[in-house]
C-alpha cells in the first residue's frame, strides 16, 4: 500500500519533470538539453528570492516561474533561433548552454548541502494507513492540474490548437499561416515554466544540488524515450511505468538501483519498440 | 518479354484516418514501360514508397521476380534489382557529380555485378562512374562529370538521379515524376535516353504528371484516384475512358 | 562612387599544386607538405623540448589524448551526421576494461591497451546500436545519458572500486613509451581517418549525412555503415581511456567525467568542424588553457561551453578553416 501510493507520487513527479522537455520537442522539434539546468536554476532563484529577498514563498514561486519562462525564451531567442533547422548545431548548442548554466551555478555558490526550498504546506496526513506529507499530495494536485490545463489549452485555445497543428505537420501549419517561430518561442517558454514548476514543488523534498540538474535531465530523457518523443500520452504512460518500476526496485532491492532501472528501460525500449510506447515514428519517408 | 517481373496484390495503406492506397492490384511485364498516372493525392508516391520499401503497407503483397519483397528494408530491395528515383532530387551536395555514383557502386549488388558493360575493373569505381554518366549524356571530356552535383542544372540532376539507379545495374527502375520541373528541351533530351534503356532490356515504371510524354513512351498505363485503381490499359484506351476524364476534371491535360 | 565587392581567389601556388602537378617543383611540394611536416615534427619534438618539465609533458599527453577524442567527435558529427554528446562513454569503458585486464588478468600493458581498445569499442557500439536506425536525436540522447548513467551506477552499486576507483594499475615501463605512444597514435589516427573519409567508404558516410534516403535506395545498409563509423569512433575513445588509466595508474569515476564529452565538442567547434585537424588544433589550445585555469575548477567547462555557443551562434567557421582559407586563398576588392 505504501509502495503503491509512493509509486503513484513518483510517477507524477517523473511526469512533471518530463512534460516540459516533451512539449518543447513535439512543437519546436528541438531537444532542449538545457532542461536540467533550467530545473536547478529555477530552484536556486526561488531560494534566493526567499532567503535573500525575503519574499513569501507563494510570491517567490510566481516570480521564479516567470524567471524560468524567461530563461527558456532567451535561450531560444539568442541561441537556438540562429541554428534552427540544423539538427546537429541545435543539439550541441542546447547541450552546451545547459552545461554552462549548471557549472556556472556550481561555481557561483551552489555547493554543499545547505540549499533547501521550503515546503508549501508542512506536515503530513494519514491516508489509508500510510503517512504522506502534504507536499507530496500537493505534487499530485499540481501535476494533475497541469495535465488538465495542458489538455484544455491544446484543445480549446487558438494558440494551443496551433501547437498541436505544428506538432503534427509543421509544413502544413506554416502554409496555414501559423508562425512556427513564435510557436517555438512560446513552447520553449512554457516548457521551461513547466520545468520550473516541477523544480519548485519537487525540490522541497530534498536539497538543491547541481547534480539534480543532470539526473533530472536523465530521467526526463528516459521517460521521453520510453514514451515516445512527440507524444504526451506516451510521456504520461512512461512516467507511470518508470515510476512504479523505480519505486518497486527501491523497495525490493535498493534505492541504488534506480539508475539501472532507467538504463534498462531505455535499452529495452530501443530494442523492442524504438519509437517508444506511443511514439509516432514518422515513416522514414518524411525525413527527406 | 511477356513474363511478369513485378506483381502487386491488394495493396493498402492508411495514414491515421487517411487512406492513401486501397486494394491496388496490378502486374508489370518484363521489358515494358508501365505508366502510373492520377491527380495529386491519388497515392502515386505512396505506392512507390511501399514497393521500394520506404513505407510498410498495411495489407497486400508485393512480388518482384517471384520473390515476396513486402515490408523489406529499402536497401535489400535495391539489391534485388529494383531501383527508384526520388521526386525531389537531392544529390550529395558536397561531392562532384561522378562521385555521387560511388555510393551506389559501393552496394553489394553493384560489387557483385562487377564492371560496367564488362569493361573496367569494379575496383576502379571512378572510371565506372564516369562511364555510366557518359551513357546518360554527360560528355566525358567536358568538365561536367566533375562539377559539384549541386551546381548542375535541373536536367543534368535528373539524369544523375537516373545514373544513381543505373549504377545498381537494376532490372526495374521506378521513376517518380522524372519529368517534373524540366523545360521542353530538357525533356526532349531525356525521352530518347529512356527509350534506350528500354531497348537494353530494362523495365520501367513511370509515375508522371506530364501525360503527353508519358503516353508516347508507355506500353500500358494505370490510373489511380484517391488511392484506388480506376483503370488500366493501353494509352489510347486510357485517354478515352470516362472515369479518367472525370478524375481529371478541371485540369488541362492534353 | 564605385561599387566594390570582396572576392576570394585561390592562390597561384594552390592551383599549381592540384593533382599530379603537386610534384612539379620543390616550391609546390613544400607548399603542400609544410603544414603537415610542421605538425608531425612539432609533435614529435615536443617531449624532447620539454624534457626537464615533467608537468608539461603530462600536459602534452593530455593534449594528444583530447585531440584523439576530438577526432572521434569530428568524424561522427561532420562526416556521418551523428552528434556524440558522450565521448566519456568510450573513455570510461576503455579505461575500466584496461584496468581490469592488467590487474585481474595480469596482462602486460602493451597487450592490455589494444585489447581494451578493441573490446571497449565493441561494447560501446553495442550499447549505441539500437539508436542507429532512428533519428539523430535518439543518438544524441543516448550518448548523453550513457556516461552519466554508468557513473551513477558505479557509484551507487559500489562496483569497480566505487568512488575510490581502482588503484595500482601498472604504468608504462619506459618514460618515452609513455610520451610517444599517444603522439604516434594521434598522428596515426589523424592520417588514417583523413584517408578513410576520402576513400569510397568515407564517401558513403558523407552521403549518409547528406541524404540517407538516397543511400538506402542505392542498396546500402545505412544502419550497418553507421555502426562501423561508431565503432571506429569508439576505438579512438577507448584507446584514450585505456591510455590514461595506465598513465595515471588509476581508474576511477573521473573516466566518465563530463570533460571528456565536452572538451572534444568545444575543440571541434572552435578549431573548425569537418577538417579533422581542426579538432586537434582546438584541443591543443583548450587543454593548456584548461591547465592554466585550474583554479576555476569546473567553471572551465562552463567557459568552454559559452565560447562554443558563441562560435555556433555567430556561425564562425573555426580557427583551422580560417587558417586554411588564408593559406589557400587571398582576398581582394574588385569592381562590381
Amino acid at each position: 500500500m505504501y509502495v503503491l501510493i509512493y509509486a503513484l507520487i513518483n510517477s507524477f513527479i517523473l511526469s512533471l519533470i518530463s512534460l516540459g522537455f516533451a512539449l518543447v520537442y513535439s512543437i519546436a522539434r528541438i531537444p532542449n538539453f538545457a532542461h536540467g539546468a533550467i530545473y536547478v536554476a529555477t530552484g536556486y532563484v526561488g531560494w534566493l528570492l526567499i532567503n535573500r529577498l525575503s519574499l513569501p514563498f507563494p510570491l517567490a514561486i510566481i516570480v521564479a516561474l516567470i524567471f524560468s519562462a524567461l530563461i527558456g525564451a532567451l535561450i531560444y531567442r539568442i541561441v537556438l533561433i540562429k541554428v534552427r533547422g540544423m539538427a546537429l548545431s541545435e543539439i550541441i548548442a542546447s547541450y552546451a548552454i545547459g552545461i554552462a548554466i549548471l557549472e556556472i551555478l556550481r561555481w557561483g555558490g551552489l555547493r554543499g548541502m545547505t540549499f533547501m526550498l521550503p515546503v508549501l504546506i508542512p506536515g503530513s496526513v494519514e491516508i489509508l494507513g500510510v503517512s504522506i506529507d502534504y507536499q507530496r499530495l500537493l505534487i499530485l494536485g499540481v501535476s494533475g492540474g497541469l495535465l488538465l490545463f495542458l489538455y484544455l489549452f491544446t484543445h480549446h485555445t487558438k494558440t494551443g490548437l496551433s501547437f498541436r497543428a505544428i506538432a503534427q505537420d509543421e509544413r502544413a501549419s506554416l502554409m496555414l499561416g501559423i508562425d512556427s517561430d513564435r510557436a517555438a518561442l512560446l513552447s520553449l517558454s512554457i516548457g521551461s515554466a513547466i520545468c520550473g514548476l516541477a523544480a519548485l514543488f519537487v525540490l522541497p523534498l530534498g536539497n538543491i544540488v547541481v547534480e539534480a540538474g543532470y539526473s533530472t535531465l536523465i530521467f526526463a530523457l528516459a521517460v521521453c524515450v520510453v514514451g515516445g518523443l512527440g507524444s504526451t500520452a506516451g510521456v504520461v504512460a512512461a512516467s507511470f511505468i518508470l515510476g512504479f518500476a523505480q519505486t518497486l526496485t527501491e523497495k525490493l532491492i535498493s534505492s541504488h538501483f534506480q539508475m539501472v532501472v532507467a538504463l534498462l528501460a531505455i535499452i529495452g525500449t530501443l530494442i523492442l519498440k524504438p519509437s517508444g510506447l506511443f511514439g509516432k515514428q514518422k515513416e522514414l519517408e518524411e525525413r527527406v | 518479354m511477356g513474363e511478369i517481373i513485378l506483381e502487386v496484390q491488394n495493396l493498402s495503406k492508411h495514414f491515421g484516418g487517411l487512406t492513401a492506397l486501397n486494394n491496388v492490384t496490378f502486374a508489370v511485364k518484363k521489358g515494358e514501360i508501365f505508366g502510373i498516372i492520377g491527380p495529386n493525392g491519388s497515392g502515386k508516391t505512396t505506392l512507390i514508397n511501399c514497393i521500394s520499401g520506404f513505407v510498410r503497407p498495411d495489407e497486400g503483397r508485393i512480388y518482384f521476380k517471384g520473390r515476396d519483397i513486402t515490408g523489406l528494408p529499402p536497401h535489400k530491395i535495391a539489391n534485388y534489382g529494383l531501383a527508384r528515383t526520388f521526386q525531389i532530387v537531392r544529390p550529395y551536395y558536397s561531392l562532384p557529380a561522378y562521385k555521387n555514383l560511388i555510393i551506389p557502386l559501393f552496394s553489394p549488388r553493384a560489387r557483385k555485378m562487377g564492371g560496367w558493360r564488362g569493361g573496367g575493373k569494379y575496383g576502379d569505381r571512378d572510371a565506372v562512374a564516369v562511364d555510366i554518366l557518359e551513357e546518360l549524356g554527360f560528355e566525358r571530356d567536358s568538365r561536367v562529370p566533375y562539377k559539384l552535383a549541386s551546381s548542375l542544372p535541373a536536367g543534368y540532376q535528373k539524369r544523375l538521379e537516373l545514373a544513381r539507379c543505373l549504377a545498381l545495374r537494376p532490372e526495374l527502375i521506378m521513376c517518380d515524376e522524372i519529368f517534373a520541373g524540366l523545360s521542353m528541351s530538357e525533356v526532349a533530351t531525356l525521352v530518347p535516353l529512356i527509350e534506350k534503356l528500354k531497348m537494353e532490356g530494362l523495365t520501367l515504371i513511370m509515375i508522371e504528371h506530364r501525360l503527353k510524354e508519358l503516353f508516347k513512351l508507355a506500353d500500358r498505363v494505370m490510373v489511380l484516384h484517391f488511392g484506388e485503381k480506376i483503370m488500366e490499359g493501353e494509352p489510347y484506351e486510357v485517354i478515352e475512358d470516362e472515369r479518367v476524364k472525370k478524375a481529371y476534371i478541371g485540369e488541362e491535360v492534353f | 562612387m564605385e561599387l566594390l565587392r570582396k572576392e576570394r581567389v585561390d592562390r597561384g601556388i594552390k592551383v599549381r599544386t592540384e593533382g599530379i602537378y603537386a610534384i612539379s617543383g620543390w616550391q609546390e611540394m613544400l607548399y603542400l607538405l609544410m603544414p603537415r611536416l610542421l605538425l608531425i615534427v612539432g609533435l614529435l619534438a615536443l617531449p624532447l623540448i620539454l624534457g626537464p618539465f615533467p608537468y608539461w609533458k603530462r600536459v602534452i599527453n593530455m593534449m594528444c589524448a583530447y585531440a584523439i577524442l576530438s577526432l572521434s567527435f569530428d568524424f561522427l558529427a561532420n562526416y556521418v551526421g551523428l552528434a556524440n554528446l558522450g565521448s566519456a562513454l568510450f573513455t570510461g569503458i576503455g579505461g575500466y576494461l584496461s584496468a581490469i585486464f592488467s590487474l585481474k588478468l595480469g596482462l602486460p600493458v602493451f597487450l592490455a591497451i589494444p585489447l581494451a581498445t578493441l573490446m571497449g569499442a565493441v561494447l560501446s557500439t553495442l550499447l549505441i546500436l539500437p539508436t542507429l536506425p532512428l533519428r539523430g536525436v535518439y543518438f544524441a540522447i543516448v550518448t548523453l545519458m550513457l556516461p552519466l548513467l554508468f557513473c551513477r551506477i558505479i557509484e551507487a552499486l559500489n562496483i569497480l572500486g566505487g568512488t575510490n576507483g581502482i588503484s595500482g594499475v601498472p604504468g608504462f615501463e619506459k618514460a618515452f613509451v609513455e610520451e610517444y605512444t599517444v603522439i604516434l597514435v594521434l598522428l596515426g589516427f589523424l592520417f588514417s581517418l583523413r584517408r578513410l573519409v576520402n576513400e569510397d567508404f568515407g564517401l558513403v558516410l558523407r552521403g549518409i549525412k547528406d541524404n540517407d534516403q538516397a543511400v538506402r535506395a542505392s542498396g546500402i545498409n545505412v544502419t550497418w555503415m553507421k555502426a562501423i563509423a561508431v565503432f571506429v569512433a569508439a576505438l579512438l575513445g577507448s584507446f584514450v581511456g585505456s591510455y590514461m588509466v595506465h598513465l595515471y595508474m588509476w581508474a576511477g569515476l573521473s573516466l566518465f567525467a563530463l570533460d571528456f564529452s565536452v572538451i572534444p565538442i568545444a575543440s571541434v567547434v572552435i578549431g573548425g568542424g569537418g577538417t579533422l585537424v581542426g579538432g586537434v588544433i582546438g584541443s591543443f589550445i583548450l587543454v593548456p588553457l584548461s591547465e592554466a585555469l585550474r583554479a576555476f575548477g569546473t567553471l572551465r567547462i562552463a567557459i568552454y561551453c559559452i565560447i562554443l555557443t558563441v562560435f555556433i551562434v555567430f556561425k564562425s567557421e573555426g580557427i583551422m578553416i580560417y587558417l586554411q582559407r588564408k593559406y589557400h586563398q587571398f582576398e581582394r576588392w574588385v569592381k562590381v
